[in-house]
């Protein structure tokens, strides 16, 4: 089997499984085998799916250093499946929001959206991520042509969004989001590094080896 | 631990002059009322050794909401207690070595009967009530829960502060060895927490002893916590150990952590939002998966006995 065909019928399979770990976590505490929802479900739902949103944009914000760092090539094939899992979990944490708290009651939802920074932040750093995972096919992404590596470079904002949202969620206790900040600055100065002056010349003038697929890194 | 005034006769028991000069009539009427006090138990409050101990002599409060109280498991495992950590089910979880006994308090500045008292004997003097309250958190989430404790306003009147008292302060202990939160800088300790005297002799604030006719829960502020039903929880300060007579308006932890978000009232009010989230409605613990938000009343629905204490007061200003 040549590697093409083990990320098809091995790796993609499998990740698909590993990655719905969270959601069976989540049915296992509301069925009180792995733990329980506590006094206010509502909240555990939502600031469970809000935290493995963010959690999936930063493994797929690191699949490309990862890749870069290691030479394992076939690991962007799998970028795809994990930003479309950020954008099942985020959208989840959204629809919690949306039904559970907010029982849907629309001039609440409203007033939430356009008053509240925290919560305006959060939704766009949803929409965009809508955006992208609408546009994930191959087709679209054929047809878009620049327009669709532009569009995806918003994966950097979505992180960007999805730590200030949950930063300005938390009441004093700061230390949770502070370690998600970190780790975004860790990838995205990776990449900042990679871009700086002096190796952008050098790659023009062949000195460093040229970047493959130019996509959003 | 030190007590630096043990008093050879408590307070409670000196007879204050009135009543010494009103001994006669005293008497009189104590012989005419007699059947009526051997009906009701007499004053004080025992506070029995033993985490959970049942408590006795119990009486019950028109104060008390008819609402269906909250589950003890909900009362106990999802609150604020800081000094535990700051996730809500980390008091549950980081307060069970805690050793609430034995506890001494020390009450200082402009009163007639300050010093160092037991727990115990600082507790005698009145009667213990069940106050069935309801509770609103300023995270927007409510609860009814079952205190039993002492009215704050008779003690404040039996420590008889002076003129010169216009607030009073509590303090939580600071002991970072029993309490683990307190090993992180997320406040600034000890926990303080402050009453006009003016609402501190309302009949409201209530200093809880017990949760569900037994002792006080670690979780919920063994073995005293104040009770300020119209206000945000955090006004509860619990763990107390000082209670202090003060001029001027005191020092309060969350409005020293963010003064723009928190302040000294902290009245409930569903018209005055905090600066990132709504006040107007609130999640009631327990009502189920699907159940809307309930609106948030003007004072915690408590107005009509605390509204007065405002008269004239921006309350979008004074939040």
């Amino acid at each position: 089997m040549n590697t093409t065909a083990r990320v098809r019928y091995i790796g993609k399979p499998l990740l698909f499984v590993l990655c719905l770990v969270p959601v069976v976590l989540l049915l296992t505490d509301a069925a009180g085998i792995s733990g329980s929802l506590g006094a206010n479900p509502v909240e555990a739902i939502q600031d469970h799916f809000g935290i493995w949103g963010l959690r999936f944009i930063m493994i797929t914000l690191a699949v490309t250093p990862l890749r870069q760092l290691t030479g394992w090539n076939w690991l962007a094939r799998f970028r795809r499946m994990l930003g479309l899992f950020t954008f099942f979990y985020v959208l989840m944490h959204f629809l919690t929001w949306l039904v559970l708290d907010q029982g849907l009651l629309l001039s609440a939802i409203a007033e939430d959206i356009t008053k509240r920074p925290f919560i305006t932040i959060g939704f766009l750093a949803f929409l965009l991520l809508t955006m992208m995972a609408v546009t994930s096919t191959n087709a679209l992404r054929r047809r878009m042509g620049r327009r669709w590596q532009q569009l995806h470079y918003s994966a950097y904002a979505v992180g960007v969004l999805g730590v200030w949202h949950f930063w300005w969620q938390v009441k004093l206790d700061t230390r949770e989001p502070l370690l998600y900040a970190a780790i975004l600055s860790v990838l995205l100065g990776y990449r900042l590094y990679r871009r700086r002056p002096g190796r952008a010349r050098a790659r023009r003038e062949g000195k460093a080896p040229a970047a493959g697929v130019r996509h959003p890194t | 631990m030190l007590i630096r005034n043990p008093a050879d006769i408590l307070s409670y028991e000196i007879t204050s002059e009135t009543n010494y000069l009103n001994r006669r009539q005293f008497l009189r009427q104590g012989s005419m009322a007699s059947a009526t006090l051997f009906a009701a138990p007499a004053l004080g409050a025992v506070l029995p050794a033993g985490t959970g101990a049942e408590l006795a002599d119990v009486a019950r409060s028109r104060y008390s909401t008819d609402e269906e109280p909250n589950s003890f498991d909900d009362i106990s495992t999802y609150n604020n207690y800081y000094e535990f950590g700051t996730g809500k089910e980390d008091p549950s979880r980081n307060s069970g070595e805690f050793e609430p006994r034995p506890w001494t308090l020390t009450v200082s500045g402009h009163a007639e009967k300050t010093g160092t008292f037991n727990l115990e004997d600082f507790v005698k003097p009145y009667r213990l009530e069940e106050r069935i309250y309801r509770m609103r958190c300023v995270e927007a989430w409510s609860m009814v829960i079952p205190w039993v404790g002492i009215p704050l306003a008779n003690v404040v009147k039996e420590l008889q502060p002076t003129s010169r008292a216009k607030f009073v302060a509590f303090e939580t202990l600071h002991d970072p060895e029993r309490m683990p939160g307190q090993r992180s800088r997320v406040l600034r300790w000890p926990y303080r927490e402050g009453l006009t005297i003016a609402e501190a002799t309302n009949p409201l604030p209530l200093l809880a002893v017990g949760l569900y006719g037994k002792l006080l829960p670690n979780a919920n502020g063994a073995p005293i916590r104040l009770v300020v039903p119209w206000k945000y929880g955090f006004k509860g300060i619990k763990g107390i150990v000082n209670i202090r007579f003060v001029e001027s308006q005191p020092e309060t932890s969350w409005e020293l952590a963010a003064p723009n978000e928190y302040g000294f009232y902290a009245n409930v009010n569903p018209e005055v939002d905090h600066p990132r989230w709504s006040q107007a409605r609130e999640r009631r613990i327990g009502a189920g998966l699907f159940a809307q938000k309930q609106p948030t009343l003007m004072f915690n629905g408590y107005g009509e006995h605390v509204a007065h204490l405002y008269d004239g007061l921006d309350l979008r200003r004074h939040f």
